[in-house]
C-alpha cells in the first residue's frame, strides 16, 4: 500500500512539474520591454538598445541605416500594429504600468490623447526645442505646447486633389479649383455621360472630413496640455455646417458616392475609374500605387485642393506621424536621441521618400532640390511635390485635436452615417456630435467650455 | 438521477481509515495544478476586474482612482448605449438560437435515419465550417457580402435583379445571423447526432411493431430522449449569443456605419477599454453583462430542469 501511494505521489509531482514547465513556457513570451525580441538585426551587440514601435512601410531599412551609423545606440524595432491596433496596446501598457516601448510612433492627432494620460516625456528637457527650425511650422505646432515638446515630427499629409486626367478630358470637363467649380464639374461629368461619381465622401473618413471642415476655418477643440482639465468643444460651428451641407447637397443629388473608406471595395473603386477624383494627402500617391486591379488606361495627375475663397487659399493636412518617448522608458535620454535621429539625415529620408512614400516634415529634405524636383512616374512624370504638395505643406498652420480623439472620431463617423442613411441635415449631425462630446468630456472630469 | 445518489451515499458513511485519509491528501496534489491555473488565470483577474468596476478614473483626472461603490453599475444599467446593445443581442437570441437549433436538429435526424455513404460525407460537410476559426469565417463572409467582389451581384444579375446591400444597417442583422448559423450548426448537429446514436435501437423496433411511422419515431421518441443534449446546446447558443463579439467586430472593418463600436455589449466594453482607455467602466460593463448571462442561463436551466434531467 505504502509503495503504491508513494509511486502515485511521484506521478503527481511529475504531473505538477510538467504543468509548471508548461506555465513557464507560456509566460516566456511576456518579458519586459528591455529584453524584447527585435524584428531587426542588432549591429552593435554591446551598445545600449532602445525599443521602438512603428508601422512605417520599409521601416526595416531606416532602422538598419540608424544602427549602421550609430555605435553607442541601437534601435530594437517592433511593428505593434497599425494605428488603432498599436494605440490599443499602448493604452493597455499605460494602464498596466509596464510593457510600453521607449519610443513610439504616434499620429499627431492622438498626441493630446496620450499627453493627458501623462504617458509621453516632454522632450524639451533633451534638447528638442532647439530643433524647431528644422521642421515645418504646422508640424511643430502639432507636437508642441508652449515650451513643451511631446514628439518629433516625421511625416505629414498636406492635401491635394488627385484626378483622372483621361476622364476629365474624355467628358470635356475642366479640373475644378474652387468648391463651387467642383460641384459644377460633378454635374457636368454626370451630364456628359460619366457613369461613376466625381468622388467619394466616406462617412467613416473622419480624419479626411476634419481636414475638409478645417479648410473653412473650423476649430472644434481648444485644448492646452498645460491646463489638462479644461477643454473647449465647438464642433457644430457654422464653418463646419457650411462644408457638411455642401457635401450633403452633392450626396442628395447623387453626384458623390458615400462608400466607406479603406475597405477592399473602396480601394478597387479608387483605381478602377469609378471615381474621377481622389481627395488625397501627400501619402495618397503612394497608397494609390499600392492598389491592384487598376484601370490600365488611367492617367493620374495632381492639382491643388479646391478652395472656398480663392483670394485667401487655406491649406490643410490629413494624417502625419511623429516619434514620442514614453514615460515608462528607463533611458529617456537615449530614447530622445533615437526619436530625433531616426529621420534626420538625407540618407534616411531618401529611403523614407523612395521606399515608404513618406512626406517629410524635416525641412532640409523638404526644401532640397532633389525632393522638390522629383518626377512621379505614376503621374506621367509630373513634379507633384513642386506643383501641389509643397505649397500645401508650407501653408499648413497646425490643428488642435482633443484629448479623446478616438472617441470624437467614432462619434462623428456614426453621426455622418446616420445623416446619409436617415437623410437628416448637416446641422443635426453636427449637433449630435457636439452634445455627445460635451457629455462625454464632462463625465471624464473636464471643465467644458462651448 | 436517483441511481447516482445511491452510489454516492455509502462512500460518505464509510469510516475513514488512516490509509484512506493519507490517500486523500494526494488527491489535493492532483487537483493543485488545475487549482493554481484556475486561481491565477480566472479567479484573480475576475477579482481585479470587480475591484476596478467599483472604482473610477476619468481621463482628466488621470492617475487618481477613486472608490465609487455601485455608481458605475447604476451608470451602466441606465446607459442607453449599453441597454440598446443588450436589446440588440436579445433580438439575436430570439432569432439566431431557434434557427440554429432547428437546422441542426433536422440535419441530425436526417443523418441518423440515412445510413448511406453520402450521409457520412454530408455530416462532414455540415461540420466543416466549425473547423474554420471564427475570425477567418467572418473575413470570408465579408468578401462574399461585398457588392463588388461578392457573388451576389452576378447571381441576382442572372435573373435581372439587383443584389441587396448585405452590409447596410437594415440588412446587417440578417447577414450576421447567417454567418453564425453557418459556423455553429455543424457543431450542434454533431452533439445531437452523438446523442441520437446512443439511443438503444430496440426502442425503435418496438415502436415500429406498435405501428409508429418515421415522423412519429423522430418527434415522439428521438427528440424527447435527447432533450438533455438539446438543453445543453441551447445554453451554449444562449451564452455565445449574449456575448456576441467576434463576427460583428470583424465585419465592422467593411461596414463601420452599420456596425458601430457599441453594436453589442461586449464590443462596447472592448471599445471603452482599449479605444477610449476607460478600463474601470469597461470592467463594469463586462461584469454587468456577465451577471446577466449568468441570470439568463440560470433561468433557462431552471425552466428546463425537467428536460435536462438536472432535477
Amino acid at each position: 500500500m505504502r509503495t503504491s501511494a508513494r509511486r502515485r505521489g511521484v506521478a503527481a509531482a511529475a504531473a505538477m512539474a510538467v504543468s509548471a514547465v508548461g506555465l513557464a513556457a507560456c509566460s516566456g513570451g511576456g518579458g519586459g520591454a528591455a529584453e524584447a525580441t527585435c524584428t531587426n538585426e542588432i549591429k552593435q551587440p554591446d551598445a545600449a538598445q532602445v525599443t521602438v514601435w512603428a508601422w512605417y512601410p520599409a521601416f526595416d531599412k531606416i532602422v538598419d541605416n540608424f544602427n549602421e551609423t550609430h555605435t553607442d545606440l541601437q534601435v530594437c524595432w517592433t511593428n505593434a500594429g497599425q494605428g488603432a491596433d498599436e494605440y490599443n496596446k499602448f493604452q493597455t501598457a499605460i494602464e498596466a504600468g509596464t510593457g510600453a516601448p521607449d519610443v513610439i510612433m504616434l499620429e499627431a492627432e492622438v498626441l493630446p490623447t496620450f499627453t493627458i494620460l501623462e504617458s509621453l516625456v516632454d522632450l524639451s528637457e533633451y534638447g528638442a526645442a532647439e530643433l524647431e527650425g528644422d521642421y515645418t511650422a504646422g508640424s511643430w505646432s502639432d507636437v508642441s505646447n508652449g515650451d513643451a515638446v511631446y514628439a518629433i515630427p516625421v511625416d505629414g499629409g498636406p492635401m491635394g486633389l488627385l484626378y483622372r486626367a483621361d476622364i476629365f478630358e474624355e467628358y470635356g470637363v475642366d479640373v475644378p479649383t474652387t468648391w463651387d467649380e467642383f460641384a459644377t464639374a460633378a454635374q457636368d461629368l454626370r451630364d456628359a455621360g460619366f457613369e461613376g461619381s466625381i468622388t467619394d465622401f466616406p462617412t467613416n473618413g473622419a480624419a479626411l472630413n476634419y481636414a475638409l471642415f478645417a479648410q473653412n476655418g473650423w476649430e472644434p477643440f481648444q485644448y492646452d496640455a498645460a491646463k489638462p482639465t479644461e477643454v473647449g468643444i465647438n464642433v457644430d460651428s457654422p464653418e463646419a455646417e457650411e462644408v457638411l451641407t455642401y457635401w450633403k447637397g452633392l450626396i442628395d443629388d447623387d453626384l458623390v458616392a458615400t462608400e466607406d473608406a479603406f475597405t477592399t471595395d473602396y480601394n478597387a473603386a479608387l483605381v478602377d475609374g469609378t471615381y474621377a477624383v481622389y481627395l488625397a494627402a501627400a501619402w495618397g500617391p503612394g497608397y494609390l500605387q499600392g492598389l491592384s486591379e487598376a484601370d490600365a488606361d488611367a492617367e493620374w495627375r495632381a492639382a491643388p485642393l479646391p478652395q472656398w475663397d480663392p483670394e485667401n487659399p487655406v491649406q490643410v493636412n490629413w494624417g502625419g506621424s511623429t516619434f514620442a518617448v514614453t514615460t515608462q522608458s528607463e533611458q529617456p535620454e537615449a530614447a530622445a536621441t533615437v526619436a530625433k535621429e531616426l529621420f534626420n539625415t538625407d540618407e534616411a529620408w531618401k529611403l523614407g521618400v523612395e521606399d515608404a512614400a513618406l512626406w517629410p516634415q524635416w525641412k532640409p529634405m523638404l526644401e532640397s532640390d532633389w525632393f522638390t524636383g522629383l518626377e512621379a512616374p505614376f503621374f506621367g512624370g509630373q513634379k507633384i511635390n513642386e506643383d501641389v504638395f509643397l505649397d500645401a505643406a508650407k501653408g499648413y498652420e497646425g490643428f488642435s485635436f482633443s484629448p479623446f480623439q478616438v472617441y470624437a472620431y467614432d462619434q462623428q463617423t456614426q453621426a455622418l452615417f446616420d445623416m446619409v442613411e436617415n437623410d437628416t441635415d448637416a446641422g443635426t449631425a453636427l449637433s449630435t456630435v457636439q452634445d455627445g462630446l460635451v457629455q462625454y468630456a464632462t463625465e471624464q472630469g473636464f471643465t467644458v467650455t462651448e | 438521477m436517483s441511481e447516482s445518489k445511491s452510489v454516492v451515499a455509502p462512500s460518505k458513511s464509510r469510516p475513514t481509515s488512516k490509509i484512506a485519509s493519507r490517500r486523500q491528501r494526494w488527491g489535493y496534489v492532483y487537483v493543485a495544478p488545475f487549482a493554481a491555473v484556475f486561481a491565477v488565470f480566472l479567479v484573480l483577474p475576475l477579482g481585479y476586474a470587480l475591484w476596478m468596476s467599483l472604482h473610477n478614473k476619468g481621463i482628466a483626472t488621470a492617475g487618481r482612482s477613486v472608490f465609487v461603490g455601485a455608481d458605475n453599475y447604476v451608470k451602466a444599467f441606465t446607459d442607453p448605449v449599453f441597454l440598446e446593445g443588450l436589446w440588440r443581442v436579445l433580438r439575436f437570441v430570439l432569432v439566431m438560437v431557434p434557427v440554429q437549433i432547428v437546422v441542426a436538429l433536422v440535419a441530425a435526424l436526417l443523418l441518423d435515419t440515412l445510413a448511406t455513404r453520402l450521409s457520412k460525407a454530408t455530416r462532414l460537410l455540415i461540420f466543416v465550417p466549425y473547423a474554420i476559426p471564427a475570425v477567418i469565417g467572418a473575413l470570408m463572409w465579408g468578401f462574399l457580402y461585398s457588392p463588388r467582389f461578392g457573388p451576389a451581384g452576378d447571381l441576382f444579375g442572372l435573373v435581372g435583379l439587383t443584389a441587396p446591400n448585405f452590409l447596410s444597417s437594415a440588412n446587417v442583422f440578417g447577414s450576421l445571423v447567417n454567418i453564425v448559423t453557418w459556423q455553429w450548426v455543424g457543431y450542434y448537429m454533431i452533439i445531437i447526432y452523438a446523442a441520437l446514436r446512443s439511443i438503444d435501437p430496440s426502442i425503435y423496433e418496438a415502436a415500429v411493431l406498435d405501428g409508429a411511422d418515421g415522423r412519429q419515431i423522430a418527434l415522439r421518441i428521438k427528440v424527447p430522449m435527447i432533450s438533455s443534449s438539446m438543453v445543453m446546446i441551447v445554453v451554449f447558443a444562449l451564452i455565445g449569443t449574449l456575448q456576441f463579439f467576434t463576427e460583428p467586430q470583424v465585419l465592422r472593418s467593411s461596414a463601420m456605419g452599420a456596425i458601430p463600436t457599441d453594436y453589442t455589449p461586449n464590443m462596447y466594453a472592448f471599445a471603452t477599454a482599449f479605444n477610449y482607455s476607460q478600463f474601470n467602466y469597461a470592467s463594469t460593463l463586462a461584469f454587468a453583462l456577465g451577471f446577466l448571462v449568468f441570470v439568463g442561463s440560470y433561468v433557462f436551466l431552471f425552466l428546463t430542469r425537467k428536460q435536462s434531467g438536472l432535477k
